[in-house]
């Protein structure tokens, strides 16, 4: 009775233009009490029984489908599952007509993933039912930038302040957009390093640098992302080597940021190319909880999505 | 919503889980097996009076978990506002235990309902009791109490506040009006 009521939350997840501080927070908090969840023998509770769910996926990602999948089950959900290379898609069907062919169903949430920014904001529209984005082309991926968000506070306590250096191919990186939107507005100074190739002309809210030994220093934390190897057919880069001597994040170059600064990367990873090997097993190494966190915080987001009058 | 009446004060209140912690005891036939499961956000505050008092009379502590039922409403797709996911932590086995539910107003019965499904997820009790502070009536499904309080006649338009030292400052229990819409 005497307690704060809680924020009240948008019924998507596109990207983080929608949400606030606190209902960020609040997220987080509620992705907390979701690994309880899934310490129990039995993982499993009845928040999102009688929801159907659809992770309809147009372009191929087997760990963050899964990973939505067994959250969406977790919480009592019915789901199913469109994979675009599986079905009518490859027939010539759009976007729209598949996501409306759904709809018929009596689909009451979708999770998209899509090759081309700005269909999850369509298929918002289109169907006027809760979207979450698993990913639009190189725009947003929402739930892997709080999962990283998760993670790092896990590990960090609060972001306030917090120096995070996201390395790599930046340009070409949902994840850098997701996490440069979000980690600032949970309190952290980010900073984005590359190769100028790889670099957008401008980020909001993130310091731009080419200069790794500037990104790295001081900083909490470091995220490497995955250097996509077709980027060198494409010009972009000189060669692996080049990219690896400038920007591979190594044991001696994470000597750079703070002494016990843990190293996050996305997945999959290029061991001894965007980080090596051998630091990716270390203990300062998070990326398999970052794998483990992302269930929680995908129950987290379900929840707040879908929870409430439909 | 406007102040009716002060049903219980701080003594009262005390004596009343005295009671309870005497009869939880006696029906157990001592500590053997005993738990306490407090429901957030009063349940847990009484539960821990009452593990204390039964350490008193007993000279054994006995273990003691909380319970969020949020997951568990029947009514998550009707509210308006979304409900704070809180933590919910039974840090030992409950399988061959006898829990004591622990709330601190017995209503309609949804909130005991979701409980019992939420403890039952966790393990195997051999016994489920249900303690509460007050019983106001008017339930809604086939529950009851086995360790009441106090019972309370109310109606539908009034509320019944249970507060306690650790959440609100005191220990109490107040009836309230409900503003008319």
């Amino acid at each position: 009775m005497s307690e704060p009521s809680p924020p009240s939350f948008p019924k998507h997840l596109l990207d983080f233009k929608d949400w606030n501080r606190a209902q960020l927070e609040s997220l987080l908090e509620t992705a907390q009490m979701m690994q309880e969840v899934l310490a129990r023998p039995v993982k499993k509770v009845p928040a999102l029984s009688g929801f159907t769910v659809a992770t309809v996926f147009f372009e191929p990602s087997t760990r963050t489908r899964i990973s939505f999948e067994l959250a969406a089950r977790r919480m009592s959900a019915d789901v199913v599952s469109f994979v675009s290379s599986a079905s009518s898609t490859v027939k010539g069907e759009t976007h729209r007509d598949t996501l409306r062919t759904l709809d018929q169903m009596g689909i009451d949430a979708y999770i998209l993933r899509t090759d081309a920014a700005g269909v999850p904001h369509q298929a918002h529209r289109w169907l006027r039912k809760p979207v979450i984005n698993a990913g639009d082309g190189w725009r947003a991926h929402p739930t892997q930038a709080l999962l990283d968000a998760f993670t790092l506070r896990e590990r960090l306590g609060s972001l306030e302040g917090k120096k995070i250096a996201i390395v790599g191919d930046i340009l070409h990186s949902r994840v850098a957009r997701s996490n440069a939107e979000l980690l600032p507005m949970l309190g952290a100074c980010v900073v984005a390093c590359g190769p100028s190739t790889l670099l957008p002309g401008h980020l909001p809210g993130v310091r731009l640098t080419t200069n790794l030994r500037e990104a790295l220093e001081e900083a909490d934390a470091v995220m490497a992302l995955r250097l996509q190897k077709e980027r060198m057919d494409r010009g972009l880069l000189p060669s692996l080597p080049e990219y690896i001597a400038g920007y591979q994040i190594t044991e001696a170059r994470l000597a750079w940021a703070k002494p016990e600064a843990p190293l996050l990367h996305p997945g999959p990873m290029n061991r001894d190319v965007e980080i090596e090997g051998t630091l990716a097993d270390s203990p300062r190494s998070l990326v398999e909880r970052q794998v483990a966190n992302g269930q929680a915080v995908r129950m987290a987001v379900l929840y707040h999505v879908l929870v409430g009058k439909r | 919503m406007t102040f009716k009446s002060r049903i219980l004060n701080a003594d009262e209140v005390r004596r009343a889980l005295t009671r309870i912690a005497h009869e939880v005891i006696e029906r157990n036939k001592g500590t053997q097996r005993l738990c306490f499961v407090g429901i957030h956000t009063r349940g847990i505050s009484l539960a821990k009076r009452l593990v204390e008092l039964v350490e008193r009379f007993e000279g054994q502590r006995v273990p003691m978990g909380i319970l969020d039922i949020t997951l568990y409403r029947d009514d998550l797709t009707e509210i308006g506002l979304q409900p704070r996911v809180r933590e919910t932590r039974i840090p030992f086995d409950l399988n061959g235990k006898a829990v004591v539910l622990v709330d601190d107003v017995l209503y309609t019965g949804r909130t005991a309902r979701a409980a019992l499904d939420a403890l039952i997820d966790q393990g195997r009790p051999n016994r489920i009791y249900l303690a509460v502070l007050v019983d106001r009536g008017h339930r809604e499904l086939p529950i009851r109490a086995d360790f009441v309080g106090k019972n309370l006649p109310t109606s539908r338009s009034e509320v019944v506040k249970v507060k306690t030292v650790e959440d609100d400052g005191e220990d109490a229990v107040e009836l309230w009006e409900m503003e008319e819409k």
